[in-house]
This record gives structure tokens, sequence and C-alpha cells, in this order.
């Protein structure tokens, strides 16, 4: 079958008919319309899942990025920040956040919004992941119904989320401390809350310090409870001394509040537990535990004592004091120039709680009309001040020089009274004893030193010294000729003495010579007088053989 | 000017499977299918709806070029941050860092050919369908380099595909393959298999035809 090229071989096979098939759309047309199908169901998809917007206000955008940053609940992103832009009143920043469908829930009335940012608050370190993933804003879903679209963002992280179970409480102070939003609340030293925001008071006359106290400590707080700063290391120096409290060490660091009841504070017949205070109760925080656990003084009265000598060592807040019972405290010290006297004093006004000396027994009969009890009170007091009663300055601690205002009863004091013409009434004072005394005294005995001519005396004395010094030498060399002409001498004549006391010895000994002389002239002595003695009588019988002489013996 | 004759004008055909000539006369009018005496395949004298299943996988890629440029072809999720990008914001981190020949490359290959493929394709499908003359040489060429440069569309995913691979360390970084990515490589497939389906003979019978 070779053909030559160009030309066709005629016997070409033919094709097969084939029956024709029915004319279709073509398969691949499908596939437009699946893509399209397919963007349309995404784009559907993601428009239902967009959710809404909101808009947060924040003073500063700092860290927060266009698209990046993310709005998180429990550490669940939750949606996105679509626009970060200045508001129109230039004074905050807004940020616009697209939040997850599912997440629209969550955008009530007091849900809230801050930026995590890393923080250093005490003894806390928070947000330590933003320094390297950036920041987020975290949101606390409140509990309203009401839906909400604009939220004011915070500026310092909620301490308490609206899921944390416990209460909120109010308390009112004269000053802040050392406490910050994050101190602890502590009941019997356990950490039982947290201080959650504090504000001054529109006045400024104060702070409104909001705490919240967690879930099982929460029923401990009731009407009957006292709050009291437990800021740090209190320290107090007074007339009782050195006083050192401390809470834990974190209070120590960033300082804390702590709670407690107020012992024998309910009345009698009143539950064991008294209920538990609602929320949001109001509660005065205490400078301190002393102050927070006295009885509630509602009586106060001021008097003004003018004291002779310093007031140094007498602060505001030291005690006045009834033979050991502390019934008030100093309230102020002041200096007031008197123009009838042309001298200045030195006015300490005592606030004096009459509840304190009444005692139980009276309390009864306080309750007559105030003019009745003023009365009372007065006309008591004046007899009081009759029988001796002064107040005076002591000293409460001799290590720290604290002084108190002591009241006690004088014997020996000129007649005074209350003046209750001023106002506050003027308490008389008195200065007997007592430390300032004793410094009186001895500064009046150092004035009469110093009186004493002691140069004078001195140089006198140099004077005798010398003399005496002297004569010490003239004493000396006396000695001196004992010691070498006379001492011999007395050894000597010792010496003799000796030996005579030895001869004396062996005269007076039991066998010596003397001894047996003596005894034999005894003898002789005695042998002579018997005839002594015989010779008497003879002359007695005979005395004229005086003058004749001895007859001769009868034949 | 030279006349060509083609297979169809002698009534003659080419089994596409086993390539057999058989003979087959084909009347425009009625549209009668032949198979092949030999293997049983059905023989066309042209490829049979050439332009209609170019025109649908050209409209397909059309479409699919879109989310392909919109949507991320890659996140990059490092410990700092969650970083999307597109094939565009990809090009432009590459020109920032300075690798203007490398953003060139990718710029070229994965943004300028495939849409010169869908419009040269576009192009070429719309002459033949309103039979416009002319540029015969230059449609064939441009149809060449259709079919020539399409594999090399497929740069970005290989580069994707490889980065994927590689840089998967846990808690530093790990990328993942965007939405954008599927969409491209969905656009060079459709493109090349557009550029298979259409039947280059039908430009120069345009030609002589008309």
């Amino acid at each position: 079958m070779a053909d030559p090229p160009g030309s066709l071989p005629d016997d070409l096979p033919h094709a097969v008919p084939d029956p024709p098939r029915r004319k279709r759309l073509p398969f691949v047309w499908i596939l437009p319309v699946l893509v399209i199908l397919i963007t349309a169901a995404v784009v559907i998809q993601q428009r239902l899942a967009q959710g809404p917007t909101i808009d947060i206000y924040f003073e500063s955008a700092d860290g927060i990025e266009v698209d990046k940053t993310k709005i998180r609940y429990k550490d669940v992103d939750i949606g996105d920040v679509i626009d970060v832009h200045v508001a129109k009143d230039r004074k905050q920043v807004v940020i616009t956040a697209r939040i997850h469908n599912d997440a629209s829930s969550y955008l009530v009335a007091d849900t809230r919004f801050w930026a995590v940012r890393p923080r250093f608050a005490g003894g806390n370190i928070s947000g330590l992941g933003t320094l390297v993933n950036g920041v987020y804003i975290s949101v606390d879903v409140g509990r309203s119904n009401v839906e909400r679209r604009t939220f004011q963002g915070l500026e310092v992280p909620p301490i308490v989320t609206s899921d944390l179970p416990g209460r909120e409480f109010v308390l009112h102070a004269d000053d802040i401390g050392s406490l910050t939003v994050g101190s602890g609340v502590f009941y019997r030293h356990i950490v039982a809350g947290q201080v959650v925001a504090y504000s001054l008071n529109p006045g400024g006359n104060g702070v409104t310090i909001k705490v919240f106290i967690d879930k099982p400590y929460d029923d401990f707080v009731t009407s009957a409870t006292r709050f009291w700063q437990a800021s740090g290391i209190d320290m107090s120096i007074d007339s009782d001394g050195v006083k050192l409290r401390t809470e834990s060490l974190s209070s120590i660091l960033e300082g804390g509040i702590s709670f407690q009841a107020l012992p024998g504070a309910q009345p009698p017949g009143a539950p064991a537990n008294p209920p538990p205070a609602p929320v949001d109760s109001i509660f005065t925080l205490f400078i301190d535990r002393e102050r927070a656990m006295r009885p509630p003084d509602t009586e106060v009265r001021s008097f003004v004592m003018y004291f002779k000598g310093s007031l140094r060592g007498l602060s505001v807040g030291a005690p006045v004091d009834l033979r050991g019972i502390t019934i008030g405290e100093v309230k102020s010290l002041s200096v007031e120039y008197d123009r009838d006297g042309g001298d200045l004093r030195f006015p300490v006004q005592v606030d004096i709680f009459p509840q304190r000396i009444r005692g139980r027994n009276r309390r009864d009969h306080s309750q007559g009309s105030d003019e009745a009890s003023e009365t009372a009170g007065r006309a008591l007091l004046d007899s009081l001040v009759a029988h001796g009663m002064r107040a005076e300055l002591k000293t409460g601690s001799l290590l720290t020089g604290q002084k108190f205002v002591a009241l006690d009863f004088h014997t020996e004091v000129p007649p005074d009274h209350v003046g209750w013409n001023a106002e506050p009434p003027v308490f008389p004072t008195t200065t007997t004893g007592g430390l300032d005394e004793i410094q009186d005294s001895v500064g009046s005995i150092a004035k009469k030193l110093d009186k004493v001519p002691f140069d004078q005396m001195t140089a006198r004395l140099m004077t005798t010294m010398a003399t005496l010094d002297e004569t010490l030498k003239k004493a000396d060399s006396l000695i001196g000729q004992f010691d070498g002409t006379i001492a011999p001498q007395i050894n000597a004549t010792l010496t003799e003495a000796q030996g005579a006391l030895k001869n004396a010895k062996d005269a007076l000994g039991q066998n010596a010579p003397l001894q047996t002389d003596l005894s034999s002239t005894l003898l002789e002595l005695s042998r002579a007088a018997k005839s002594v003695s015989a010779l008497v009588d003879y002359l007695d019988r005979h005395p004229e053989s005086l003058l004749r002489g001895k007859p001769k013996d009868p034949p | 000017m030279t006349r060509f004759v083609t297979g169809r004008e002698l009534g003659l055909m080419v089994c596409t499977r086993c390539r057999a000539t058989v003979r087959a006369a084909v009347r425009a009018t009625e549209p009668v299918s032949y198979g092949c005496p030999r293997c049983g395949a059905r023989v066309h004298s042209r490829k049979p709806e050439s332009l209609a299943t170019t025109a649908a996988l050209l409209a397909t890629a059309a479409l699919l070029y879109i989310p392909a440029n919109l949507l991320p072809v890659m996140q990059t999720r490092s410990f700092m941050d969650i970083e999307d990008d597109t094939i565009l914001s990809g090009v432009l981190t590459l020109i920032q860092e300075g690798e203007w020949p490398l953003a060139l490359l990718v710029f070229v290959a994965s943004i300028v050919v495939p849409l010169l493929k869908i419009v040269a394709l576009g192009w070429l499908l719309l002459s033949l369908h309103r039979g416009w003359r002319g540029h015969v040489h230059a449609k064939s060429k441009l149809f060449r380099l259709v079919e020539y440069i399409g594999r090399w569309s497929m740069l970005d995913v290989f580069a994707i595909s490889l980065l994927v691979a590689l840089v998967q360390i846990r808690s530093l970084a790990t990328i993942h393959v965007g939405l954008g990515a599927l969409a491209f490589g969905a656009v060079v497939v459709l493109t090349m298999l557009a550029a298979q389906s259409f039947d280059e003979r039908l430009i120069w019978d345009a030609e002589t035809h008309g």
C-alpha cells in the first residue's frame, strides 16, 4: 500500500455512524454555577455570622490595632477591632469592634470592657502574655436585659467580675491611707475580699471605698461589723508605749482592711448571729482596730483645759484617763492670746464621753430629757470638782515621753470650779508630782549647783592638796627615820623583854628552883610563925620571963 | 496566498485514540456522530463543544480569580500574632523588604499570568464567536503562549506548600493554607483545562470559512 505522497488511498475506512446523542448542556457549565453558589453561600454565612458592631470609648488606644486586637470573653475571641478613631470631642478614642453573632447577647447595659495590658499592681503581675501577643480587650458580661451598643471602657481592669460570688459594701473613711484598688480585705487575717474602687466624696471631706467580700465571708458582715484600716505596719507610740501591729505580708505591702464583729454589740435577746448586712450597706472605716472596737460614743462633751508647762508629749488622740479608765481623748491643741492677762495660753480641748462614766446601771436614767441630764451632769461635775477633781498632765511612758490627761482627786488644791460660761467649758487643772515636778526639782537643783563657786573651790582645793602633799612627804620621812633607828631598838627591847619573860616563866614554872625555894622558905616561915606563936603564948602566961628569964623547970 | 487543505475539507477524520484516519463526510447542517471503525472510539473533525467548554471553564476561572486575590492564601501564626497574607500583600511585603526580583517574579507568576491567560483566552473565544478576522498568526501565537506558560503559574502554590510543610514550629510559628490558595490553585488548573479544551484549529477554520 505504498501510495505516493499527496494522494489519498481509496480504500480508507469509513467512520461508523454513531446515533446522535441527545443534545445536552455541557457538563462543564456546572462549574461556574457551583462557584457562584459556593461564593454566595460563604458571603451570606459571613454576613449572618458577622454580628453587631459596638463602639467602646477609651482614654487611649495604646496597643490597640485595627484587625489585630481581639475582643475576648474568658480568653475566647468574640470579636475584632475593626476601627480606631478619636472621638468627636477629642477627649477619648472610639474603638469600633465587630462582635460575633453568637456573642451578641453579651452586649447588655452593664457589660464592661477593658484593655488587657501588662500590669504590675501590688504583688500581682497580670497580662504578661500581652507583652508578646499584644493588647486585647476583655469583657465582663453584665446581667442586665437591656441591650446596648455603645460602652465606656474601663481604664483599670475590674477586680471583681460579675460572675464572682460575694457582695459589695461601702465604707466611709477620712482618708484612703495606703489602700488602693486590689488591697485585701481580711477577716481574722484570712483574705476575704478586695477593695474594688474608691472615690473622693463630692465635698472632698472624705473618701468612699467600695469593697467586695467573697462568698463565704460576706455572711460575716452584719450590722455589728466594724471595718478598720489594716494598712501596712501600724506602729503607734502613745502613752501606753510602742505598739506594732501588722496584718499579712501582702497587706504590709499594699495596705488592707480588716473587719470583725463588735464583741457584745448585739442587744440581749437578739439572735447570736445577726442577719448579714444587705448589699451596698454603708460602714465607717476606722483608723485602727482599737478605735473600731470601741463601743460607740454617741454623747460627747467638750472641755478646754489650760495647763501650766509644756504640752510636749501630748498629742491629739491622747487619752483622758480617770484613774486608769479612758473616758475621753484630746481633740486639739492650740495656742491663744489671752488679752486680759496679756499672756499666751495653751488650750487643750478634750472630748469626754459621759456614757463611759455612767456605766450600765445608769443607762436607764439617762433616758430622761436632754436638759435634765444636762443639768444633772453639770451638778455632778461641779460636785466632783468641789471635791478636788482636777486635770493634770501625766507621763504615760517614760520610754516615749508621751503624755495623757489624768483626772484625779487632789486634796491639797485651792478651790476651783468648772468655767461653764466659756464654750466649751473650762475644766480646772493642777500640777502635782509627776515627772514634770521631778524635772522641775532637778532643774532648780541644777540652778543652785550653778551658783556654787566651783572655780574658787577648786583653787583652794588645789592649795590644800599641795599642803597635804607636803605633810604626807614629811610623814613619809618620819616613817623612814622610824624604820632606820627606832625599829632596831624596838627589836632589841623586844628581844630583851622576851628573855625577861622567859626568865619569869622559868622562875614561875612548876619545877623551877625558885618555886622549890619559895616552898621551903614558906615552910620555914610557917615554922617561924609557929615558934613566934608559941613564944607569944608563953609570954602571955609568963610575962615576967622577959625580965627574969625562963624559970627552971621544976625538978 | 497558499491554500491550505484541512482533513475536514477532504472528508477525513483522525481517531483521537488510535490515530486511524477514516473517511467521513461532514455536513454542517446535520450533526452526525461517528465512531472509529478500528477502536470504536468517537471520532470528531473538531473537538466537540470546544468553545462552550472553554468558555465555561474560563468563566469559572475568572470567578475564582476574585477570591484567589482577595482571600488570604497563607496564614502565619507566630507567637506574636496571626497574620493573614493575600498574594498581593505577600508581594508588597517582599517589596518592603527590598526583594525586588522575587516580588516581580511572584507578581508576574501569580497575578499577571493567570489574568493574562483569562483575558487572552476570553479574547480568542470572543473573536471566534463573533467571527472576527485577521491576526490569525498572532492569535495562534497567543494561544500557544497561554498553553506554554500555564504550568508556571503554580509558583505561588508551590511556595506555600513548601512553607506549610517546613514552618511548623509549634509554639513559635505555624503556617496554614488559606482559602485563597485553594481558589488560586483552581484558577490555574481551570485555565489549563480551558486551554486544553480549546481547539486551536478553530482559529484557522474561522479564517478560511468566514
